[in-house]
């Protein structure tokens, strides 16, 4: 039985910049939008239901949703790192999530795993405007 | 929640299934370049953590 390709149907590339802008918003606020938008629906929902999944179980971890501190410039790197995941990072700050216990022995697993997770969405964000401007 | 183990192992499936779809179309090869990814990111980790062993950390 032949496998099914979730490029089946590939869409035109965009080639309007508002709606590419557009796309690459959609892409950061919602992990896997992007895909979900071009079609590619597979890839769309493994992106949200693994970054969605990795930005859950690193505040169950008690890690951190770092601020964006200039003076400190690691910490000012992780914000932005932690700002890739879009909505739920906005939506972590808004409700006072992410406070990080340091005491955890989780603290550091958490942070990575909310850090990774904010630097995948940057990759599935270009990885949208790759197929949508037809680079991919 | 706190077997560094499974955390491990949890953090690799995620970052491969990420990985994997990002990088193969089809679902077969994603599963299989998937699988693939989480036995290295696990061996890896595992590996080194055995070499770190005897270093006074």
């Amino acid at each position: 039985m032949a496998s099914k390709s979730t490029v089946a149907a590939r869409p035109r590339p965009v080639s309007e910049p508002g709606t590419l802008v557009l796309l690459c918003l959609a892409a950061w606020a919602v992990p896997g939008a992007g895909h979900l938008w071009l079609g590619r629906a597979q890839k769309g929902i493994v992106f949200f239901l693994a970054m969605t999944l990795m930005f859950t179980v690193g505040l169950l971890l008690d890690g951190r949703l770092f601020p964006f501190e200039l003076s400190e410039p690691l910490v000012a790197l992780a914000a932005m790192a932690n700002a890739g995941l879009g909505l739920p990072w906005v939506l972590g700050r808004t409700f006072g999530l992410g406070a990080g216990v340091v005491t955890e022995a989780t603290y550091e697993y958490g942070n990575c795993y909310l850090i990774v997770a904010g630097l995948l969405n940057f990759l599935v964000i270009l990885d949208a405007f790759d197929i949508a401007s037809g680079r991919k | 929640m706190t077997s560094h183990l499974l955390l491990l192992v949890l953090f690799a499936v995620l970052v491969s299934a990420v990985f994997a779809t990002l990088s193969r179309d089809e679902p077969r090869a994603q599963l299989r370049a998937g699988a693939i990814m989480v036995a290295g990111f696990v061996a890896g980790a595992v590996l080194l953590g055995w070499l770190m062993y005897p270093l006074p950390l």
